[in-house]
């Protein structure tokens, strides 16, 4: 369906896009995922014809977007970062102006309207001036004109943001049903929202894609960089002896934390690295190895890698193939 | 290029700018009527829009300062590459909907020779023919508005740009008495020229290559005409500043001759700007 091959893009000296490639097929929900800056608009941004590429090649159902630009842009319906509304105009008359650009005349053309007027639940405010709206309302009517026309292809550039968290529920729930007969694609610094609605996720970081997986392999990466924090009720020495009759030789899996050692203080604070197995049973043999002890717990955490984590341990990985490959 | 062309020309009419451009345009004409055709007592409608003309160099930028300008501003020029829409359609389909506003008074001001010729002997001939030729003259400079329009997003440094832009062309001519008449004068005047022309072609292309090209080809040209035949250059920039002048073409109609070249020149600077603005557009895209 959408096809990208080697796409560079250079703001004067800045790399934002560096030699990305990558497929998406047809009728599924992918996920766009990056920090901030990592280049997810400016990517959608080339491949919705918005911005030329520096370098590579973009096609949509085998439509170049540069050569054949009217034909590939009828097959994508675009939500940009902001969403990209005339401010003096009601909703009605500016999708009216956007399903004429889309080539939808007439009979068609209002019933188009009705229908994405009725997805995006603006129908209370569909005669009111777009500048009166909420940032929540604006935001529907800027999906509503992507999804005018049907196009086979929807990108959405972080389309949940600033929306109350039930408008979120209700925009995710139609990114998922409109995944059941489009390409959907949306980009979003959430992983949660990432991994509850799409069959499979892209990550890009400064420019480079470092990761497209499902969400279940993601997950095991996630697994990897859990943490289990403890809090000791007893002294260094002694929880230190407890830890290493726990994990034997596998002594770098757990570290003191003396950060809190302004305060005197009769608890440890320990961090444990995850290995990947299951969690809970770790907690378990933990809270029951320290009882046979005699040392208390009086806290035991675990701390789920965040985001930023996982795209630190995604590019560290892909820097060293880099290496690897020198 | 039609649902832009309609979906333009409802945004003019909930513009206050628009509605002052076509405020003012028939004020002026009112007054230009009332001091020469009324109190004065001349049968000449074309001295009128003369007249006028000042007008116009305030009032167009006023007209045009938006059309792009707010279209970047608002984010919503991001929605018009999206489109499935040609960019040279939406250039067009935005021109065409300036004219459309411009075309509106026109006709009111026409009706002003018919009323007049109840009342006396009006030259019909050359006051709808100075009509036709006022009209073209502010579609010239419409689209000089427009290109200028593309290349900021603030619409005051967009009007401000083309007030001065119009007014320097305006007096362009007067000023021609003062510029250096003699051959190094000239040179130096079209080296500045060149170069400006080089910077532009570099802002709006971004090709280093084309404009050191446009650059070294105009040099070897103004070197060639210089050692080969300098007489050339004697009053040269002159006669190039009045040829430019879009006002003093026009008062040539005034005066009653229907120039066919003038039309061609206005015609000419019309797709040159045109042309000019879609490249300013495309050129957004590769920023």
């Amino acid at each position: 369906m959408i096809k990208v091959e080697h796409l560079k893009k250079y703001y004067g000296d800045f790399l934002a896009v560096n030699d990305l490639s990558f497929e998406i097929g047809e009728g599924a929900v992918y996920g766009f995922l990056g920090p901030n800056g990592a280049g997810k608009s400016t990517t959608m941004n080339i491949i919705t014809g918005c911005l030329s590429p520096t370098e590579g090649k973009v096609t949509v159902s085998g439509y170049d977007i540069l050569e054949e630009p009217i034909r590939a842009k009828r097959m994508i319906g675009y939500l940009p970062e902001h969403p990209p509304l005339y401010q003096q105009e009601t909703p009605v008359e500016y999708l009216r102006f956007v399903g004429q650009a889309k080539g939808l005349r007439g009979e068609k053309l209002e019933k188009a309207i009705e229908s994405v007027i009725e997805l995006t639940g603006i129908q209370s405010v569909s005669g009111r001036l777009i500048s009166a709206l909420s940032k929540g309302y604006q935001q529907r009517v800027g999906i509503a004109q992507a999804l005018l026309g049907d196009p086979e292809v929807i990108i959405l550039d972080e389309p949940t943001v600033g929306l109350d968290p039930i408008q979120i529920i209700e925009i995710r729930d139609l990114i998922k049903k409109l995944g059941e007969n489009h390409t959907v694609i949306f980009s979003s610094h959430i992983l949660s929202e990432v991994q509850t609605i799409c069959e499979k996720v892209l990550i890009i970081a400064k420019g480079e894609l470092i990761a497209f997986d499902t969400p279940e392999n993601l997950e095991k990466i996630e697994q990897e960089k859990c943490a289990v924090h403890l809090t000791v009720l007893g002294g260094p020495e002694e929880t230190v002896q407890a830890l290493s009759e726990f994990f034997g030789e596998e002594s770098g899996r757990y570290s003191i934390d003396d950060s809190a050692s302004e305060e005197p203080s009769d608890t440890t604070k320990v961090r444990i690295q995850t290995d990947g197995g299951d969690t809970k049973a770790l907690c378990r043999d933990l809270f029951f190895h320290f009882a046979a002890k005699n040392l208390a717990l009086t806290e035991m955490t675990t701390e789920r890698a965040s985001l930023e984590k996982i795209f630190v341990e995604l590019t560290e990985q892909s820097a060293e193939r880099e290496v690897e490959k020198k | 290029m039609t649902p832009v062309l309609k979906h333009e020309l409802r945004a003019h009419f909930h513009t206050l700018s628009t509605w002052l451009f076509m405020a003012f345009l028939l004020a002026f004409v009112g007054i230009g009527a009332m001091l020469y055709n009324i109190q004065a007592a001349v049968a000449n409608f074309e001295y009128v829009l003369q007249f006028v003309c000042i007008g116009l160099v305030v009032i167009i930028p006023v007209l045009t300062m938006r059309v792009f300008a707010e279209e970047k501003k608002q984010k919503t020029d991001q929605l018009l590459y999206a489109l499935p829409l040609r960019t040279s359609g939406i250039v067009l389909g935005k021109y065409l909907a300036l004219l459309v506003i411009f075309l509106i008074p026109t006709a009111i001001i026409a009706v002003y020779p018919l009323v007049f010729s109840k009342y006396g002997d009006v030259f019909l001939l050359t006051s709808y023919g100075s009509m036709l030729a006022f009209f073209i003259m502010g579609a010239a400079l419409i689209s000089v508005g427009l290109f200028i329009s593309t290349l900021t997003e603030n619409q005051g440094f967009a009007a401000g740009i083309a007030i001065v832009v119009f007014l320097l062309n305006y007096y362009s001519v007067r000023l021609s008495e003062y510029v250096s008449k003699g051959a190094v004068g000239s040179v130096i005047a079209l080296s500045v020229l060149l170069l400006a022309l080089t910077a532009l072609i570099y802002i709006l292309t971004k090709s280093s290559n084309l404009a050191i090209g446009v650059l070294c080809v105009g040099a070897v040209l103004l070197a060639a005409v210089w050692r080969f035949n300098r007489g050339l250059f004697e009053n040269l920039l002159p006669t190039i500043m009045s040829k430019l002048s879009f006002f003093d073409r026009f008062y040539v109609f005034v005066n009653g001759v229907f120039d066919i070249g003038s039309i061609v020149f206005y015609l000419t600077v019309i797709v040159f700007f045109l042309f000019l603005s879609v490249q300013s557009l495309e050129k957004r895209r590769y920023n």
